[in-house]
């Protein structure tokens, strides 16, 4: 045990005491963090004010027309199409409407807009939002439907409430959290084996690269240096971790100012439509402070209780094969990186689950990806995100958490078996079957 | 004087070759061993025995008395392997510190071996130094003090002077004197026969896994001798045919002569003497290590082994 102590321990300090280590664990989060709230600006901002002029032939706008945030609509009389053409050109508007004296409000004919330059996707939307909102209003009022009418129909407190057998009544803004929590945390599991992994496949091959194996070897047992060098990576993990964690928190502070204003630009965006149901439901149940109150509903110790016994047991049963990988190839980043291939597959397979589990916690591929080890520490996170028993029932995750104790000692066991053969032979890149037999072979 | 290590009937058997077939051998205590073969004859694999990195199929280490116990043995044994290698990127004084502790010693101890060690070979102003900035022989001398720091009884040194120069050689070769001196006991394994010769007490010559030869240096060119004689006369004697001898080789008054069965050197002197010739050097050619080494592995080595598979 002390052997494995030492081995972790100098594992650890030497990426600890690197000089890019804290530059890396700070600026990446960070370079991240502006990088997405870059795109998502760039995104939903809008482009310049739009100035758009509003012929209305037909009268049936009734002379009145208001403007939304950044669309100015004017009403204009008695313009031709061409005296808009060239009102185009001398650039006084950027693109008109011109409404036909036969157009009727209940037909089916469409108007067009006609700009000097070419309209932006994002930008189409939103006119095509504000202007038929407009005409939305016309036309029920030309049925006799008054706004106060109109604002009674489309009121939400009739909105049907979701309860499960438990009994506990939750908004639909717990759904929409628990959604994001879900993917938040699986993602994160995710890009931990991912990041993690490779850097025990990196420091497993330095040994065989420096040359260096047979010498530690005489000194400590194959399995100790394995399980040195998981440990002490799985330290610096966590110390990485624990940095990023408290520079998320100390990002919070921007996050509110910047959240709000998100979800009203996000509402009417073609983004995905999962994604859109979660902001919307949020939205409508009243934006910050009731995601604050269904913050509360979600269990939190549990869910960050499991996050550290699935990141663990992940970490632990990947770290081992990534290690095993390491130690059979020869120095070539490129044998590393075939051997790699089929490790990294059912990571992938498991963000693939996961996408279905945050929505269907309880469908036969979550429940099945849940369980198996492989797959459980990215997939039973998105459902341990809607709670007990909601997402899952609690023997599922007890069964679950067993499987992935089974899970570690079991890869664990066969990489030390790879690894102890691997790291002293030198030449041909061994293959997946001649790998199995020093796994199987007696010692 | 008891043996430091004993090996019986040791067997490694991989797919393709019986890399180790039954040898046993004992190593006494103090002494400096030379274990020589060529390219393949499972030199390594019986180091990596002995070391505790393999295991052997049959057979059994014994060290110091008792069966060989890799987990606490390791303190007391220092290998340096032939595959030279340190980590390249860590400081040499904190990398020479890990590698004794990870052999046991406090981090206290350890510390001021390195002390001692690093004043003697003048290798005070490394510590901070990394190991890719050294030459390939300063890292030699770095990779022969992790092997001794920790004053083992068994030192193994796997082609030590590889790569060394006449000067960095000779400071190594001292060293291992120093050590044999005090107590350890060295296994030498080599090509490099003249320093075999020079050094070593005892060897063993192993070859496609099996032991062929084993006896100290004297015995062994007694062993082959072939009964050469060198002599030098001041004159020319009147005659050289005598049929006690065969004469091999003449250059100047210098006579290279093999004596034949039943006759002995005294025999070769006395026909000299009869003749009244003067005689100034007289000595019995004994083989070279390196001539014994050839004639008993010539034709046999592994590059010229075919591959075949193991019953």
């Amino acid at each position: 045990m002390n052997k494995i102590l030492l081995v972790a321990r100098r594992e650890f300090l030497s990426r600890v005491q690197k000089k890019t280590f804290l530059l890396t664990t700070i600026l990446l989060p960070l370079l991240i963090f502006g990088f997405y709230a870059l795109i998502i600006y760039f995104s939903v901002k809008s482009g310049d004010n739009l100035h758009i002029a509003v012929a209305d032939e037909a009268n049936i706008l009734d002379g009145t027309i208001h403007s939304k945030e950044d669309m100015n609509f004017e009403l204009v009389k008695n313009q031709t199409a061409e005296t808009l053409n060239t009102a185009l050109e001398t650039k006084k508007y950027d693109g008109y409407i011109f409404i036909p004296a036969t157009y009727e409000l209940m037909g089916k004919d469409s108007l067009q807009l006609k700009s000097s330059k070419a309209i932006g996707i994002m930008t189409r939307e939103k006119i095509q939002k504000s202007f038929n909102d407009i005409l939305e209003e016309k036309r029920l009022l030309s049925l006799h439907i008054s706004k106060a009418q109109l604002d009674s129909i489309q009121n939400n407190a009739n909105r049907i409430k979701f309860a499960t057998v438990s009994g506990k009544t939750d908004d639909d803004s717990k759904a929409g959290v628990s959604y994001i929590v879900g993917y938040i945390s699986g993602f994160l599991i995710y890009i931990i084996l991912f990041i993690y992994g490779s850097m025990v496949m990196r420091g497993v091959m330095e040994e065989k690269v420096s040359r260096i194996a047979e010498v530690i070897i005489s000194s400590v047992k194959p399995f100790q240096l394995m399980m040195g060098k998981i440990t002490g990576i799985g330290a610096v993990g966590l110390v990485q971790f624990i940095i990023w964690i408290v520079l998320v928190f100390g990002l919070q502070l921007l996050l509110p100012l910047i959240f709000p204003d998100l979800l009203n630009q996000m509402h009417g965006q073609p983004i995905q439509p999962a994604g859109i149901q979660a902001a919307q439901a949020i939205k409508d149940n009243g934006g910050m402070t009731e995601i604050m109150r269904s913050f509360s509903q979600i269990n939190f110790p549990l869910i960050i209780g499991c996050f550290i016994f699935y990141f663990l047991g992940g970490y632990l049963l990947y770290s081992s094969l990534f290690a095993a990988v390491g130690s059979a190839v020869n120095e070539d980043p490129q044998d590393a990186q075939s051997l790699m291939l089929p490790i990294t597959m059912p990571i992938i397979f498991a963000i693939v689950i996961m996408t279905k589990a945050v929505n269907e916690p309880n469908s036969g591929l979550a429940i099945f990806g849940s369980l198996f080890p492989l797959t459980s520490p990215i997939v039973m996170m998105a459902r341990i995100a809607h709670g007990i028993p909601d997402g899952v029932s609690l023997w599922e995750l007890i069964l679950s958490m067993v499987l992935l104790i089974a899970g570690f000692i079991a890869t664990t066991w066969l990489a030390a078996k790879i690894y102890r053969t691997g790291i002293l032979m030198y030449g041909k890149k061994p293959t997946w079957k001649e790998m199995w037999k020093w796994a199987v072979r007696k010692s | 004087m008891s043996n430091i290590l004993e090996l019986h009937h040791l067997k490694k058997y991989y797919a393709t070759q019986k890399a180790v077939d039954d040898i046993s051998f004992d190593i006494k205590k103090g002494s400096i061993f030379g274990l020589l073969g060529p390219n393949g004859a499972g030199k390594t694999t019986l180091l990596r025995m002995i070391t505790g990195i393999f295991f052997p199929d049959e057979g059994e280490v014994i060290f110091d008395g008792k069966r060989f116990d890799p987990l606490n043995d390791a303190v007391k044994i220092g290998y340096m392997p032939e595959e030279r290698g340190l980590y390249k990127k860590m400081k040499i004084g904190e990398q020479v510190l890990y590698l004794a502790q990870l052999k046991g010693l406090s981090k206290s101890e350890a510390l001021e071996k390195i002390k001692f060690w690093f004043k003697r070979l003048e290798m005070e102003t490394w510590w901070n130094k990394k190991v890719e900035d050294l030459s390939k022989g300063m890292s030699q001398k770095l990779q022969f003090v992790t092997t001794v720091l920790h004053e083992p009884r068994l030192i193994i040194l796997d082609e030590p002077f590889s790569g060394l120069d006449p000067v960095n050689a000779n400071l190594i070769k001292d060293e291992i004197y120093g050590l044999s001196q005090r107590g350890s006991t060295i296994i030498f394994s080599t090509h490099r026969m003249e320093q075999v010769e020079e050094i070593c007490d005892h060897i063993v010559l192993v070859n496609l896994g099996k032991k062929i030869l084993d006896g100290t240096v004297a015995d062994i060119k007694q062993q082959f001798k072939k009964n050469k004689f060198r002599v030098s006369l001041k004159e020319i004697p009147a005659t050289i045919q005598f049929n006690g001898f065969e004469l091999l080789e003449q250059q100047a008054n210098t006579y290279t002569v093999k004596i034949k069965e039943g006759f002995r050197s005294n025999d070769l002197i006395r026909f000299f003497l009869d003749q009244d010739i003067t005689i100034e050097a007289f000595n019995e050619i004994l083989p070279s290590l390196n001539d014994i080494f050839i004639e008993l592995v010539e034709g046999t080595t592994s590059v010229s082994r075919k591959f075949q598979p193991v019953h």
